[in-house]
């Protein structure tokens, strides 16, 4: 057995357009481990979304060799081996916060009694347990992301990939939640392959940083961001965090940030 | 809720109030042979009517199309007229629900087939449109021909199940192109989802096409649901089948310049009728009203 989450070697995806050939990745070696936490970040255009579909088998990449845990993503696909979030919590709209989470559980003929218990012990996880016979309506947005959250976990996948799923959310929302995940992977265990836009959530949550460029889309940099301690809110006031977001910022912008530019 | 709902049936309340007031203060205040321009006096009958006659024969009192309905359908020991009138209501009723479901049943494998290949799409929906274009009138003789034939043939062929098929000619459209739209409404991050639990189209089909396509075949259930009752009064009428409204209204129209009153007898029962047949469907809407639900955005 691989303990390697995600293992791409050259790497690339081309897209047919009308206007000609569209290079959107290119040359991408990355190796998550088992139960780590990887951000992919960068401008629009730079292919971390496109990445991130790749690993999930949702389109095909046109070179090189992508392996999850060990086997091409197409078979780790079939075999439900990671857990999917996206920027919109994707709900049923016509299904309680109950009949979402269990969703992936229904679809692959899991019991109602086994369904019922991993449920409850979901919403538990990501605190929904008053709610469970909500329907997404009525959920704030932050609610329903943590829906999505809890029915990315429900099949205890190893892997868990996310697309900038705090991206739609207040400030005040999404560092709870950022907080909430952190928690969340620590107690399951699951590597974590992560999109974002933002910076400071990247070095809060991840072990690495990896950071991509657009035009053609390939990865510049990786930057290690592992923190000393637990991730919670003294991290975000420790003087490493800032030292590691200004790494980080300094990888995207490709050269030494003066500090006068900083907010 | 409730005070939406009560102001909902006083509104729908005053609209036909209104329509009542309206009939009755033209007749009052109308000329009687009504106000007919440029016609010639050696001419009877030339010229262009503008505003239509209120004499009691054109125009009867609302109170006497009531008075009416309680009186023997036509003379003797016949029974009152709005007896006579339910039952031809509920004929033509059971007609056009078989209609319905027949209507239902094959715009509902149209649109299933057209959504899942493309080439059907392609190659049937043209059709399916050009098909409503084809005049009911036309197209009923036909179907009772082949109708006659197969009962000719020994088979069994009731003349109410050409009736039903006709309506149900109407019905399917609504139906299919609803259906065709409805199971093409999930979005992308649905049909993404889908995929990454590795759930094949049938089981795509179950958890999301056909939850996702609610709101867009209810309407057109009930779109079915009056097309249904339309095409079976017509059907009745052009094919000649005795007993339902369609042809009671033809009858007692007939008989309008002696009875004037007795034609609105079947023109409300098919008032009520198509009524019924919607009313019927919205009831069906409210076991789905979970599928309404739009995801909100916060």
């Amino acid at each position: 057995m691989s303990d390697l989450a995600v293992r791409a070697e050259g790497v690339g995806k081309t897209f047919a357009t009308k206007g000609g050939d569209v290079i959107a990745l290119t040359g991408v070696d990355l190796e998550v481990r088992a139960g780590e936490f990887v951000s992919l970040i960068g401008p629009s255009g730079c292919g971390k979304s496109t990445l991130l579909r790749l690993i999930a088998d949702l389109d095909e990449a046109t070179t090189g060799t992508l392996d999850v845990f060990g086997k091409p993503a197409r078979r780790a696909r079939l075999d439900q081996d990671y857990g999917i979030a996206f920027q919109q919590a994707g709900l049923l709209p016509w299904r309680t916060v109950a009949g979402n989470i269990e969703l992936p559980l229904e679809l692959h003929r899991v019991g109602k009694t086994e369904r019922q218990a991993r449920v409850a012990e979901l919403a538990e996880l990501v605190g929904l347990t008053e709610f469970v016979d909500r329907f997404p309506d009525q959920l704030s947005g932050g609610m329903q992301q943590r829906v999505a959250i809890a029915r990315a976990l429900a099949e205890r996948p190893r892997l868990l990939l996310m697309d900038e799923p705090f991206g739609a959310l207040d400030e005040m929302t999404r560092e709870y939640l950022q907080g909430e995940l952190a928690r969340i992977a620590a107690e399951t265990g699951a590597a974590v392959v992560f999109v974002t836009h933002s910076i400071p959530e990247a070095v809060f949550l991840s072990d690495r940083v990896v950071v991509m460029s657009p035009r053609p889309g390939r990865i510049t940099e990786v930057i290690d961001t592992a923190a000393d301690g637990p991730r919670d809110e003294a991290l975000r006031e420790s003087p490493a965090y800032f030292a590691r977001v200004t790494a980080v910022r300094e990888a995207l912008h490709g050269a030494p940030v003066a500090r006068a530019n900083e907010r | 809720m409730m005070a939406r709902r009560a102001s909902a049936v006083a509104w729908g309340a005053l609209g036909v109030l209104a329509i009542a007031v309206a009939w009755e203060a033209y007749k009052l205040l109308g000329p009687a042979e009504g106000v007919v321009v440029g016609a010639s006096a050696d001419q009877p009958g030339s010229g262009v009517m503008i505003l239509p006659r209120t004499h009691d024969r054109a125009m009867p009192h609302l109170w006497d199309m009531a008075a009416r309905l309680f009186q023997s359908t036509s003379g003797g020991d016949t029974p009152p007229l709005i007896v006579s009138v339910a039952s031809a209501a509920l004929l033509t009723l059971g007609i056009a629900a078989a209609g319905w479901v027949i209507g239902v049943a094959v715009g509902g494998l149209l649109g299933l087939a057209m959504q899942r290949w493309r080439l059907v799409e392609w190659g049937v929906l043209p059709w399916i449109v050009a098909s409503q274009t084809v005049p009911l009138i036309a197209f009923a003789p036909v179907v009772n021909a082949i109708g006659n034939q197969v009962a000719r043939g020994g088979a069994p062929w009731p003349q109410w199940l050409s009736v039903a098929i006709i309506a149900s000619y109407l019905a399917f459209f609504p139906v299919a192109v609803g259906t065709l739209r409805g199971l093409a409404a999930p979005d992308r991050i649905h049909l993404d989802l889908m995929r990454t639990y590795a759930a094949g189209s049938r089981l795509t089909l179950l958890k999301l096409r056909l939850p996702a396509a609610v709101p867009y075949l209810l309407p057109a259930l009930r779109l079915a649901a009056a097309n249904a009752v339309v095409g079976a009064v017509v059907a009745e009428v052009s094919i000649g089948m005795r007993g339902g409204i369609g042809r009671m209204l033809i009858q007692l129209a007939g008989q309008g310049s002696s009875d004037p009153a007795a034609p609105w007898g079947p023109l409300f029962g098919s008032v009520v009728l198509g009524l019924v047949a919607a009313g019927s469907v919205a009831l069906l809407g409210l076991g789905l009203k979970d599928f309404r639900r739009g995801e909100a955005i916060a």
